[in-house]
């Protein structure tokens, strides 16, 4: 017991070395998350798995901003649920700063929270409803004491009511006293009060209005200079996902499509999947969108209980070969465009990649 | 809404085919819900008409009174707490409000027809899709069981589900969310109605999907020479397939357009700053544009324009005058047929 | 809490009629959901009517002595023969008339009080915690202690209410107040546990449970600070209005000569013997009946008010 407590403190001890601007804070190598299905009530026997994230690797560079798309139920959502430890991974490793933070517990996965934060997709449902702004954002000095001593938490909470642009005076309110947008800036400020490094948002503005939303961005991209963060940031709206992301990673049934900067993904996609999604993206610009170059797709995502065997994305995809079903695709720079210098030489996990520009008018 | 003359609002006899005025026109309509707080002033004169074949697209934000318009088109507001205290809402130049609730009745589901957001809790869990298809035949024609279970087939066909004789007998929970809004729109085609309204029909559906929903209603539109109310949010759903649309704000409508104009060139500082501040797919932007301020709680509109706090042009006559929904011309005088705009800087906004 | 008041009190005079315009811009309060919950509470009239009902039943049972001089169990054989109500004279020894053994019916309706709601209130807070605890462990803990919980909450429940009542009670000699109270809630947990149970497996999949986790929250704190005040809602619900069963089973159990026995004095044991005399002198099963009903109405009025407010469906 001793020695394991003794290991967590030189985990936590570990932790507290900053990380140079630009080098890996996050990697993620092979991560799983398996939900068995069961049947039967009492003698329990698993009859197959929901593969909701099924071997997901990626880097997080520290100051950049990740952004992570896919239609529901790809698995995104399951992903910011590893990567905070509110779910355990069945299989894979996350190693924050060197360290794999999926089999932590106790103090050193404490020690790994003050660091890691969440910002949740619906500002409604991600506050206590009975506790005030005050007891939401405080309760963080509570849970870790020695980041705040206890005259100061007051003031604490409400300089960091300032900094999401609310009213400190608000200290007192209930969350229902707040429109959308105001919760989604509480929610960020529970997310802040810890002074965490990596922040991973889920969709934390697709449930705002749209004026509002802009206003949110705008606050988070400010904050990210400010504070020095990292995010991973999950989202289904393309637009914004390349408006505040550096790089983009395109999800489909538990696995990454393509990843790139979001340049290579959004004007040099190569993956089929990443072009019809793109090319259905409703653009506010009727003149444009009569010229796009659209991709209408067939069929719905396969469930992922039974995906399909090789390429996932082979049902939907137009290109679909034999070779598509027996042979999975690896996610790497694809061959014809290795060692060439040209955005379109990037990580994509299909067999027959090429470039296609749906975004622009032609 | 100028075309109307004071004959059309007479109620016109039942089978009113020869009317020529729009097919469904709203008419300063007002609705107010009774609370707690105090009143909320939801709707607060909204006019908007929509002719056969024509896509309105109601674009507004909540609280922005669009989907309550709708549910005061069709008659389903909650009341109370809901509360229409005046306004018109013409039928083929029939006053719905003034009906009997017999007659109107038998234009709900008849002759307008309603697509909601929700499509898993808008459809009946326990009884198969087939059956709830068929049910617009048995009850509102008296159709056999089994010619009612032919017509379902035929209707999910129509709107291109899959298989549909085999799937006919699934239930809901066993579609997908886009098969679940197709069986929708299925359903409130069944009639063969004149209007449908749609009230956020692609919110909940992922983009790949949100187009096929999307192209297929329109299809079905022109097909069927129907007219559309689209309710949404979303700035892109709207560019797709409106012919002209009405933005809401705060209870009103600040501006209405055709399509293409909206885009092109605003006439309200609200839609120019809504259109600014959606980030380009096709360009990696700086700073957002973002309206400042929140929406507004409609217990306490603000006095004279309602976007006024959050106005970057808005001077002290903005505070005061509610300013009026006025034909917007161009720089020369010239008409802009379609085109009207509730600010008092509408020119300034348009053309400046 | 007196913030809250003044805020009610404000938009009761805000909003006299329907038709006014939306109160001026007043400076916004903090207003919990408690409180919010309190201010529409205050004016639902059922509210006020079983409130008002639960304050006189409870001072009765706190000062019996208050409401009559007569004892209950002084009986005077005399008085039985002109035991006839005499309605007029409000409040006075006989004005309820007399029972079989000449006691007075009323000062029998008031001291009698005392039993009832002793025991429903006792069988409520021993039922909504010991069902408390047992919903809260299974919901948030699920797994196979959920499936452990619930299948032995099962077992209790399957055994019919009044008929396991009984069988405890026949394992007792002396029926003191204690002895019915566990023999009613022996049982009456289980209700509270699953309702309990519901809740918090609602809650439990909330997002800010999510994010006090995500924070590094330990165990307790998420039960106490963010499930619990969330899941409460529905068991006040359902206690207030169980409480009024209790009485009632007491009621039924005295009456059966199962639960309370001759000196203490009980509604039950007066409708029992009401009955016996029900063709001579109704009004000695009348006014007990009345009694209880009235009871038991009460807190079901009131059960159903607090739902109305809780509700955050009308919200």
């Amino acid at each position: 017991m001793a020695d394991l407590s003794k290991n967590d403190e030189a985990v936590a001890a570990a932790l507290d070395v900053p990380v140079q601007r630009g080098e890996p804070i996050l990697q993620v190598r092979n991560l799983q998350k398996h939900f068995p299905l069961t049947q039967g009530i009492l003698f329990k026997k698993q009859v197959g798995a929901v593969k909701a994230v099924d071997g997901v690797s990626f880097d997080l560079y520290q100051g950049e901003t990740l952004g992570i798309v896919g239609e529901s139920g790809c698995g995104k959502s399951t992903v910011a649920k590893l990567l905070m430890n509110l779910e355990r991974a069945t299989a894979g490793e996350v190693f924050y700063k060197g360290q794999d933070i999926t089999k932590l517990s106790g103090r050193a996965l404490k020690a790994v929270r003050r660091n890691i934060q969440m910002v949740f997709q619906d500002p409604y449902t991600s506050l206590n409803p009975r506790m005030t702004v005050g007891d939401i954002i405080g309760e963080t000095f509570d849970i870790h004491p020695e980041v705040a001593p206890k005259g100061e938490r007051r003031r604490k909470v409400q300089e960091l009511l300032d900094v999401v642009g609310l009213n400190p005076e608000y200290i007192n309110r209930y969350p229902h006293q707040f429109s959308g947008g105001q919760r989604q800036r509480i929610g960020i400020a529970r997310g802040l009060a810890l002074n965490p490094e990596i922040i991973i948002c889920d969709e934390p503005v697709s449930a705002l209005d749209v004026s509002v939303q802009a206003q949110v961005i705008n606050l988070m991209e400010k904050l990210q200079d400010e504070f020095n963060l990292s995010y991973i940031f999950i989202a289904h709206d393309l637009s914004i996902v390349r408006h505040i992301s550096d790089r983009v990673g395109v999800m489909y049934l538990g696995k990454l499509a393509e990843i790139g900067t979001d340049s290579e993904i959004y004007d040099h996609p190569t993956h089929p999947y990443t072009q019809a999604l793109l090319s259905a993206v409703p653009v506010p610009d009727p003149q444009a969108r009569a010229n796009r170059d659209r991709i209408i797709l067939t069929g719905d995502v396969p469930s992922p209980a039974n995906p399909p065997s090789g390429c996932r994305f082979r049902t939907r995809c137009w290109k679909a070969q034999e070779k598509c079903s027996t042979e999975m695709p690896v996610l790497a720079i694809p061959e014809r465009f290795r060692g060439q210098d040209t955005l379109a030489a990037h990580e994509s996990a299909c067999h027959f990649a090429e470039e296609r520009d749906v975004v622009h008018a032609s | 809404m100028s075309t109307i003359d004071k004959t059309a609002s007479v109620p016109a006899p039942r089978a009113s085919g020869e009317h020529n005025g729009p097919l469904l026109e709203v008419k300063d309509l007002h609705v107010e819900f009774h609370t707690r707080d105090g009143v909320a002033k939801a709707v607060n004169g909204v006019n908007y008409s929509v002719d056969a074949g024509e896509t309105l697209a109601v674009l507004g934000e909540s609280g922005s009174g669009k989907s309550v318009t709708a549910q005061a088109i069709m008659g389903i507001l909650d009341m109370p707490p809901g509360k229409i205290p005046q306004g018109e809402i013409l039928f083929r130049g029939e006053d719905m409000l003034k009906m009997a609730d017999e007659d109107r009745r038998k234009i709900r589901g008849r002759k307008i027809a309603m697509i909601f957001q929700d499509a898993l809790s808008s459809l009946n869990p326990v009884l198969t899709v087939g059956y709830q298809l068929g049910e617009m035949f048995r009850v509102h024609q008296g159709m056999s069981k089994k010619d009612a279970q032919r017509k379902a087939i035929e209707l999910m066909d129509k709107v291109k589900i899959p298989a549909a004789k085999a799937r006919v007998s699934d239930y809901p929970h066993q579609f997908s969310g886009g098969m679940r809004q197709r069986i929708m729109i299925a359903m409130a085609l069944a009639l063969e109605p004149d209007l449908i309204i749609a009230d956020e029909p692609t919110t909940a559906l992922d983009v790949t999907v949100q187009a096929q929903v999307m192209d297929l209603l329109a299809e079905l539109q022109r097909e069927y020479n129907m007219g559309l109310i689209l309710i949404t949010h979303d700035l892109g759903v709207v560019a797709d397939v409106a012919d002209k649309i009405a933005v809401m704000y705060a209870g009103r409508i600040v501006e209405q357009a055709p399509v293409h104009e909206l885009y092109a060139r605003p006439a309200h500082p609200y839609t120019r700053g809504l259109l600014d501040s959606i980030p380009r797919l096709d360009q990696k932007g700086q700073e957002l544009y973002a309206i400042k301020g929140l929406p507004p709680n409609l217990l306490k509109v603000p006095s004279g324009c309602a976007f006024n706090p959050r106005c970057p042009k808005a001077t002290d006559l903005c505070r005061t005058e509610i300013p009026a929904l006025v034909p917007v011309t161009e720089q020369d005088g010239a008409d802009l047929p379609g085109r009207k705009s509730a600010c008092h800087f509408w020119k300034e906004t348009i053309h400046g | 809490m007196p913030d809250v008041t003044k805020t009610a009190d404000a938009a009761v005079v805000a909003t006299p009629s329907v038709d006014a315009p939306a109160p001026q811009a007043k400076p916004e309060k903090p207003r919990s959901l408690w409180g919010d919950a309190w201010r529409d509470l205050r004016r639902n009239p059922y509210f006020i009517v079983s409130s008002v009902l639960i304050f006189f039943l409870l001072l009765i049972a706190a000062f019996p002595g208050m409401f009559t001089s007569a004892s209950p169990t002084a009986g005077d054989l005399v008085k039985h023969y002109i035991g006839k109500p005499e309605l007029s004279k409000i409040g006075s020894e006989g004005w309820l008339g007399y029972d079989i053994q000449g006691r007075s019916v009323y000062a029998r309706l008031i001291y009698g009080t005392r039993a009832s709601i002793i025991v429903g209130i006792c069988v409520t807070a021993i039922v909504t915690v010991l069902g408390g605890i047992v919903g809260m462990i299974a919901g948030y803990f699920g797994g196979w202690v959920d499936a452990l919980l619930s299948r032995i909450t099962d077992i209790f429940f399957g055994i019919p209410f009044l008929l396991g009542a009984m069988v405890v009670l026949q394992a007792f000699t002396e029926r003191t107040v204690m002895v019915v109270v566990f023999a009613l809630a022996f049982l009456g947990w289980t209700q509270m546990a699953r309702v309990m149970r519901g809740a918090v497996i609602t809650v439990k999949q909330a997002d800010y449970v999510h994010a006090a986790k995500a924070l590094g929250a330990g165990t307790t704190r998420i039960l106490f600070r963010h499930i619990l005040p969330n899941a409460m809602a529905p068991v006040i619900v359902v206690a207030t209005i169980a409480l009024g069963g209790y009485i009632s089973a007491e009621a039924t159990l005295s009456y059966l000569g199962l639960g309370f026995a001759a000196p203490t004095v009980s509604w039950g044991l007066d409708i029992s013997a009401g009955v016996q005399a029900i063709r001579t002198s109704q009004h000695i099963l009348l006014y007990p009946s009345i009694m209880l009903s009235l009871t038991v109405l009460a807190f079901i009025m009131l059960g159903e008010a607090v739902r109305n407010a809780l509700d955050p469906k009308l919200r």
